[in-house]
């Protein structure tokens, strides 16, 4: 009777404690995300006053914002990185698409050397090539454009996106690719063929490829400092030097800046987890 | 006439798919990476004219008094950051994944929420702390307070003694979420056949989880130190946000990509130096080299890849 009280307890601990441990954990994980956003929303004297209270009637206040719009050129970085990242992403995807299609689909002299040299770049961070990228940078005259950024981007993603990439094309059945090659199609239509059936792996690799280069602070700040190219990354560390007394105005700013990319994660994170998981069950 | 023969035997449209990414990923990372390295070897003259050193920029980074001291702890410092997330991170991403794998309605739920820091840029995580860390706003004290802590809090980030394993411990807040998924995905990937026999012999779940998982997720634990090692090595965006170039308080957090920064642009009172700073990426690339190869040939060779 009393050892199975006992054993009833054990049991009962050992489903609530994973629960409690993970929702601690969670709490450490969300609250100085959710302080600030909470805190951005107030007059200057109730966040001092009372940090950890929603803002009510009396204490809301968009102070901030306005004064970060006035201020920073915030929907110009938007723009900037909007385009540096949306330029880099469809570049990396489709250049990379067919780099890993021809790594899968043929059998060339030379296909494992060529995939050995593009996976360097997966262990070895670009940055550690910085001072020959300015430099060439300099010679190209691209120093403070978006185009300069775009490319650097484009060679950094596409090493981890073409070993994926040709992960899953290899997958594809052969039947479906022999049969439309009896049919007469080129090696070019049959790579756009394959190419949507690989529409999952492309899409958790465009989320993965965009974060970084959304959030990259060093080639932002090295290769386009200048106001017109800064990105929203360059653009608050830049802001937030010259503000870092005025507390509403920067807690909305990091507000601003953390929004897009947590809609975005919230929208996309089921497909996200899912494909990093669903690669290793594999 | 060789090449030629082998030219042939490449159709054209191999060729064509290839070209892209091949001359992009040449031109841009392979090529800079070798000038770099390349020009470790060189010394600049008063009208940038170059002139070959050997292995003079080497020494000087070893050994003269303008760069040796900051080298050595720059090194020493990023060894300590990487042990902070070896000892903390991945432990802790190795429990969290471990209670997640067990499942449970909220399974996703917390997934989504301990994942979230990770996606945010280094600079907006390195402005929410050291805003959260501030003795004038609070916050931390008051959390501190409410568990009955508040004697601990102290000027962390301000004071050398504290302020690198802070600066580690923020990273570590933001990225544990990475070695949870890895690890998450790698226990999930464990047939149930495995672990029920020995649920059946009244195995604990403790036991069951190092004697049986654990030694089935070896590579996984392998692939997720040498990522902790390598991305070490990138950690430059939160040190440069939340301590400046610099790196304070007294080069406290100077780690190498900061001296890396330093030494090709300069700071206040020093001239950039590109061929110096070009050397220090060459010991950075050395030192990810290492760290990769002692994986691949001490790690992954010996550690046996079960196929579930």
């Amino acid at each position: 009777m009393r050892s199975t009280s006992l054993t009833q307890l054990r049991y009962s601990l050992g489903r609530i404690l994973p629960v409690v441990i993970l929702t601690i954990y969670a709490i450490i994980a969300l609250f100085p995300i959710v302080m600030i956003i909470m805190n951005s929303f107030k007059a200057r004297k109730a966040i001092f006053g009372a940090p950890f209270q929603f803002p009510t009637s009396e204490t809301f206040s968009l102070i901030g914002y306005e004064t970060v719009t006035e201020r920073a050129s915030f929907h110009l970085y938007f723009l900037n990185s909007a385009i540096v990242t949306f330029a880099a992403l469809v570049l990396t995807l489709l250049i990379g698409a067919m780099a890993a299609f021809a790594l899968a689909e043929y059998d060339f002299p030379g296909n494992a050397l060529t995939a050995l040299y593009l996976s360097i770049g997966i262990m070895i961070p670009i940055r550690l090539g910085t001072v020959g990228i300015l430099r060439l940078m300099v010679d190209l005259s691209l120093v403070n454009t978006l185009l300069g950024l775009i490319l650097i981007y484009v060679a950094q993603s596409l090493p981890m996106t073409i070993f994926i990439l040709s992960q899953f094309m290899r997958q594809v059945p052969k039947d479906l690719k022999d049969a439309a090659r009896i049919d007469g199609a080129s090696e070019y239509h049959i790579f756009g063929m394959v190419l949507p059936l690989v529409r999952p792996a492309l899409g958790a690799i465009g989320i993965f490829t965009m974060i970084p280069i959304w959030n990259d602070l060093w080639f932002p700040l090295i290769i386009a400092p200048s106001t017109k190219t800064a990105t929203v990354t360059l653009g608050v560390q830049q802001f937030l030097g010259q503000w870092v007394s005025d507390w509403n105005a920067v807690l909305s700013s990091l507000t601003l800046a953390m929004i897009p990319i947590l809609l975005l994660y919230i929208v996309f994170s089921r497909q996200m987890i899912r494909s990093i998981t669903a690669g290793a069950i594999k | 006439m060789q090449a030629s023969k082998r030219r042939s035997r490449i159709p054209t449209h191999v060729l064509v798919f290839l070209a892209p990414a091949i001359l992009l990923y040449t031109i841009f990372m392979v090529m800079p990476l070798i000038n770099s390295l390349r020009l470790s070897f060189f010394e600049l003259g008063p009208q940038n004219q170059q002139t070959f050193a050997g292995l003079q920029n080497y020494i000087r980074l070893f050994s003269d008094s303008n760069f040796a001291p900051f080298f050595w702890r720059a090194l020493r410092n990023n060894f300590v950051f990487f042990a902070v997330h070896m000892l903390v991170q991945n432990p802790i991403g190795l429990m969290l994944a471990a209670l997640l794998a067990e499942g449970g309605a909220l399974r996703s739920f917390f997934r989504t929420v301990i994942f979230m820091p990770t996606v945010l840029s280094v600079v907006i995580i390195g402005f929410i702390w050291q805003l959260i860390l501030n003795p004038l706003w609070g916050v931390a004290e008051g959390m501190l307070d409410a568990v009955g802590l508040g004697a601990w809090f102290g000027p962390w980030l301000g004071k050398p003694e504290t302020a690198l394993v802070t600066v580690s411990l923020i990273s570590v807040w933001q990225f544990v979420g990475i070695p949870m998924i890895l690890f998450y995905a790698a226990l999930i990937g464990i047939p149930d056949e495995l672990t029920e026999a020995a649920r059946v012999d009244g195995a604990t779940a403790w036991d069951t989880f190092w004697r049986i998982k654990f030694p089935l997720i070896l590579p996984t634990v392998g692939i997720v130190g040498v990522l902790t090692f390598v991305g070490n090595f990138n950690a430059f965006d939160l040190i440069y946000t939340m301590k400046g170039a610099n790196a304070g308080p007294d080069f406290a957090t100077d780690i190498m990509g900061t001296l890396f920064y330093r030494t090709f642009f300069g700071q206040q009172l020093q001239l950039g130096n590109p061929t110096m700073g070009a050397t220090v990426a060459a010991m950075m690339f050395l030192i990810i080299l290492t760290g990769v190869l002692l994986y691949m040939f001490l790690w992954a060779r010996r550690v046996q890849t079960y196929d579930l």
